[in-house]
């Protein structure tokens, strides 16, 4: 049994992208450093997406569609958090997550 | 001679994985912001390697292209113009949120080993159509599948003008 053949080994890759990626989230300082770790995150449900694809899915043009979607999905997410750092940085003199909290009262 | 190919062809899958998980580590543990990103791009160049495998020449492409080539330079140009050096340089880690961090992380690890992969049994499917051409997602996504198509650019088209008007008026009310 090869190892590319096998099902388990693609899940439990993207298990561990998952993983690493809400970790990342948590431990992560600046915006675009829990931007970076939510595109690990995209990029294990799309693995995911393509293994299911391969070996269980009845038509191979689905998970493909859906994996162009996830990935034109964190195309927008990155411009819009790029922009949303330029427009944090010049409302508030800093890009530090901590100091921008004008709503907390 | 087939079994030598088959070699070849597996040791290159186990590099694929390593350069994703390899990537993946340096992503989250880079001190400076810029290795982040760095390990972003290897990562996402494994996963490419591993789309071939899956079959899908296409998809493989279009991982280099939009994630490496579109998503990674976005996020260089984001920390070079929204970050001071002194910021982009210094640690990229808190050390306060890691209970935190390994107790998410773990929690969903443990139930995704035990539920997902460990006691549930995946079939497959009893009759297969279409193949993995570009010429069969080219006609799905414009026949079947049009709405995703649709939806994809409407979001994209939003995103575009919605980071337009969050990231313009700095030249009028500029100090």
């Amino acid at each position: 049994m090869y190892l590319s053949q096998n099902l388990n080994t693609y899940l439990i890759l993207a298990v561990l992208l998952l993983v690493m990626g809400i970790y990342g989230m948590i431990r992560h300082k600046t915006f675009i450093g829990m931007l970076v770790s939510t595109e690990l995150v995209l990029n294990g449900a799309g693995l995911n997406f393509m293994a299911f694809n391969k070996f269980t899915a009845p038509d191979p043009a689905v998970g493909q569609i859906f994996t162009l979607f996830i990935m034109g999905i964190a195309a927008a997410e990155a411009a819009i958090v790029v922009s949303f750092v330029l427009a944090v940085y010049r409302r508030y003199r800093t890009s530090d997550p901590e100091e921008v909290n004008g709503l907390q009262g | 001679m087939n079994a030598t190919y088959q070699f070849i062809a597996e040791a290159l899958f186990i590099t694929f994985i390593l350069l994703t998980l390899s990537g993946a580590w340096l992503a989250v543990k880079a001190r400076i912001l810029m290795h982040s990103v760095l390990g972003l791009a290897v990562c996402l160049l494994g996963v490419a390697g591993l789309y071939f495998y899956l079959g899908s020449m296409f998809l493989t492409m279009m991982q280099i292209l939009i994630y490496m080539g579109a998503v990674c330079i976005v996020l260089v140009f984001g920390i070079m113009v929204g970050y001071t050096p002194r910021e982009s340089a210094e640690r990229n880690i808190m050390s306060r949120n890691m209970v935190l961090g390994i107790a998410a992380s773990g929690v969903a690890a443990v139930l995704l080993f035990t539920v997902a992969i460990g006691r549930t049994v995946w079939s497959k499917a009893a009759e297969s159509t279409g193949d993995f051409s570009i010429e069969w997602i080219g006609k799905s996504l414009l026949l079947n599948y049009c709405l995703a198509f649709e939806l994809i650019s409407v979001v994209l088209l939003v995103a575009i003008v919605g980071s337009i008007i969050l990231a313009r008026g700095g030249r009028e009310e500029e100090v």
